[in-house]
């Protein structure tokens, strides 16, 4: 175990889901790789699939449809994974809690099928993509200890 | 440009004026006709013929349509787009009660498609002969015949339940999770 | 009967954003139908406007999509100033431009990068999404955010800019043309990149118009319609700029034209700097009466059209969002008959389609046979793989023009 933790110290990998965002937060995100912000020099890359992802960073309000999308991705992320929980939507619905089209809140649904599931929580709308390095390198941190 | 509230006849007069001329008897009341938009109501009965004359005409476009419940129905709104006049033109067609149906303009105008999939997802409304009307825009599991947009819908209180945990079963979970 | 397969793209994939699930027809290597149902991001934002007064909507609409978050809260106080019959005074229109054309440029060279991505050009999509920094930078300085501005509201702007911020302004937007010429060299003048895009995807002018495609959609195959210029708001009839069309119909057309917007953009945001009027920001409208509008702004993607009706309270009867996405991706089915695999994923994303604005998800149909899915990430691999051979054959560098 201490070995696997050690391996996850040294690179995250990211899995992105969109449980229906409006896009700022996502652009955010894909800002992260870019030569401004560059999250590749934490060794932390944007993969294309769950199953190889530590860190599952979600944005968006989790509309009914997304809902079970979302819960079956958690699903297959390897775990022990950390879902980051990006942007106001992702907190509490945001400005959307009063629309009809939503789900339950994303930490809500992820705990539907795992009570234990780690969340963390960027608030902001977006928030700054300085802000989400500072989850990441949190998310690393607590990864450390587990 | 005021908005007539009674049902007082704009007069037809520039570019505005000569789209809703062209439509002749299908138009039964113009309430606006300005010099970049005109408003008018058109007889339900001959959307079809009306679509594909505005569709006909130099420079247009079927920009969207609204669909809005009101009192006597759900009336729903054709808002053409000409360019480079730079003019809109909104048309209106009432979908009475208690049909709540209109006929599907998607067979003449691709652009009608899509927005009408929309407006019965969301209104309720019937378009006769639509091509291919499945729902569009609401999920799988919202139960039919409750329209979000009808005005005795109340967004919190009339939402309806969300399903259980729709998720397949994750077959080999449990030996991932018991992984060291 | 010929066999068809069925290949799912998505529901999620790394480097589109939204969630979208297109469904594609196969028959071997060719595409023969395309299906696209939405709504992931449905959040029934019509019904909630509804329940907010006329000033609180602008900050509602800014979040129906965050790239063309200044387009929509303009197409909507337009149509209530429509409705209200207000005299926008003339540096809010100045002010309004500046913005909206911010958010042209920075979303145009996003579009640029993803389709880099998509092509396996990754410097390109390093590249663009560098030189795009200093824009969100400015639009920081200008608005307070660097995505959601907040800068609109009913009869004028909410924020105004000093001289200080608009110098600044001019200056990035001069330093950015000699990257921008770099990026679109490499596109112009690679004789890759006119394999892969040339000829591809290809929405002819007479389909282009049936399915009202709109934007760099529609001006990518010689329609000459652009809001800006036939119904002309805010400060675009008081500047010098051009709309750009170019023929063919293809991802590269489409390609150039947004490029070439980018200048466009550029020469506008200087314009409206240097000539910046003095004044009032701020019509300070008390009461909307009775009445419709609409209100229509050319978005990043297209136009974006608004509707609201008013029944004389403070709260609006109905409001209408149709965004240009909306009109843009039924042309799939035009645009993706007779593709091979591999050129599925630029072709998709030549529309430039915002997911958010559309609410775009993907019908699941029955499929005679059980064939592996592909997911959109092998699909961007098929492309990427394709640019890889070509290149091979080629003999060129990879990537030409210049290191990032």
């Amino acid at each position: 175990m201490a070995l696997k933790t050690w391996a996850l110290r040294k690179s995250l990998w990211v899995y992105h889901v969109n449980a229906g965002a409006c896009n700022n937060c996502d652009i955010e995100v894909l800002d992260l790789l870019t030569p401004r912000f560059d999250i590749e020099r934490f060794g932390m890359i944007l993969v294309g699939s769950p199953r190889h992802a530590d860190v599952l960073a979600v944005t968006g309000t989790c509309t009914r449809q997304a809902m079970p999308r979302l819960q079956e991705v958690y699903m297959q992320t390897a775990k022990p994974c950390v879902v980051l929980a990006i942007g106001s939507c992702a907190l509490h619905q945001g400005i959307f809690a009063e629309g009809y089209h939503m789900g339950a809140k994303v930490d809500e649904a992820i705990k539907a099928v795992d009570p234990n599931a780690i969340i963390m929580y960027v608030p902001g709308c977006s928030p700054k993509p300085e802000a989400m390095i500072a989850a990441a390198v949190k998310a690393m941190e607590l990864l450390k200890t587990l | 440009m005021t908005v007539a509230t009674t049902e007082t006849q704009a007069p037809l007069k520039g570019f505005v004026g000569e789209v809703l001329g062209a439509l002749g008897s299908a138009v039964t009341e113009v309430h606006q006709c300005g010099d970049r938009r005109g408003i008018a109501r058109i007889d339900p009965a001959r959307t079809v013929e009306v679509a594909g004359k505005m569709l006909a005409m130099e420079g247009s476009r079927l920009g969207t349509c609204t669909g809005i419940d009101v009192r006597d129905g759900i009336d729903v709104l054709y808002h053409w787009c000409f360019e480079p006049a730079g003019v809109v033109v909104t048309l209106k067609a009432l979908a009475a009660r208690p049909e709540l149906a209109i006929d599907s303009i998607a067979n003449v105008v691709l652009a009608g498609n899509w927005i009408e999939r929309e407006m019965h997802d969301l209104l309720g409304a019937t378009f006769r002969n639509h091509p291919d009307m499945r729902r569009l825009i609401l999920d799988d599991s919202w139960p039919e015949g409750v329209y979000p947009l009808r005005k005795d819908f109340d967004q919190v209180a009339d939402r309806p339940p969300l399903p259980p945990n729709m998720s397949p079963p994750d077959v080999g979970a449990e030996e991932r999770r018991a992984e060291p | 009967m010929s066999r068809r397969t069925v290949i799912n793209i998505g529901p999620y994939h790394p480097l589109q954003e939204e969630a979208e699930f297109f469904q594609l027809y196969v028959e071997g290597e060719t595409v023969v139908d395309v299906d696209v149902r939405i709504s992931y991001n449905h959040r029934g934002i019509e019904k909630i406007d509804e329940s907010k007064t006329f000033d609180q909507v602008p900050f509602v609409v800014e979040r129906v999509c965050g790239i063309c978050s200044a387009s929509h809260p303009l197409a909507y106080v337009q149509a209530v100033e429509e409705i209200a019959q207000v005299e926008v005074p003339e540096r809010a229109l100045y002010l309004r431009t500046i913005v909206n054309e911010l958010e042209r440029l920075h979303s145009h060279m996003l579009w640029v990068g993803l389709a880099g991505h998509f092509l396996g050009y990754n410097t390109v999509f390093m590249w663009a999404w560098k030189y795009r920094e200093p824009v969100m930078d400015i639009l920081e300085i200008a608005t307070g955010s660097r995505v959601t501005y907040a800068n609109c509201k009913i009869g004028g702007v909410r924020r105004d800019m000093t001289d200080e911020q608009l110098k600044e302004i001019g200056r990035v937007c001069g330093e950015l043309v000699g990257p921008l010429e770099m990026l679109t060299k490499a596109v112009l003048d690679d004789p890759v990149l006119h394999a892969r895009l040339k000829n591809v995807g290809i929405l002819t002018p007479e389909a282009a118009k049936a399915y009202g495609a709109l934007g760099p959609t529609a001006r990518g195959s010689g329609l000459p319609i652009d809001v800006r210029r036939d119904d002309p708001y805010a400060a675009y009839d008081r500047v010098d700029w051009d709309v750009v069309t170019a023929p063919g119909g293809d991802v590269f057309g489409k390609a150039v034209v947004r490029l070439l917007e980018c200048f466009e953009a550029i020469k506008i945001i200087k314009q409206c700097a240097k000539d910046m009027p003095p004044g009032e920001i701020d019509a300070k409208v008390e009461e909307i009466p009775p009445g419709e509008g609409v209100g229509h702004v050319e978005a990043p993607r297209g136009e974006t059209l608004h509707y609201v009706r008013s029944d004389g309270s403070n709260r609006p009867v109905r409001h209408k969002i149709r965004a240009p996405s909306f009109n843009n991706i039924p042309t799939f089915k035009a645009s993706c008959i007779g593709l091979q695999i591999p050129d599925v994923a630029i072709t998709l994303a030549s529309v430039d389609p915002c997911y958010s604005c559309t609410e775009r998800m993907c019908a699941v149909v029955d499929a005679d046979t059980h064939k592996p899915m592909y997911t959109f990430a092998d699909l961007v691999r098929l492309s990427q793989l394709k640019t890889e051979k070509l290149l091979k054959g080629s003999h060129r560098p990879f990537p030409p023009g210049g290191k990032p």
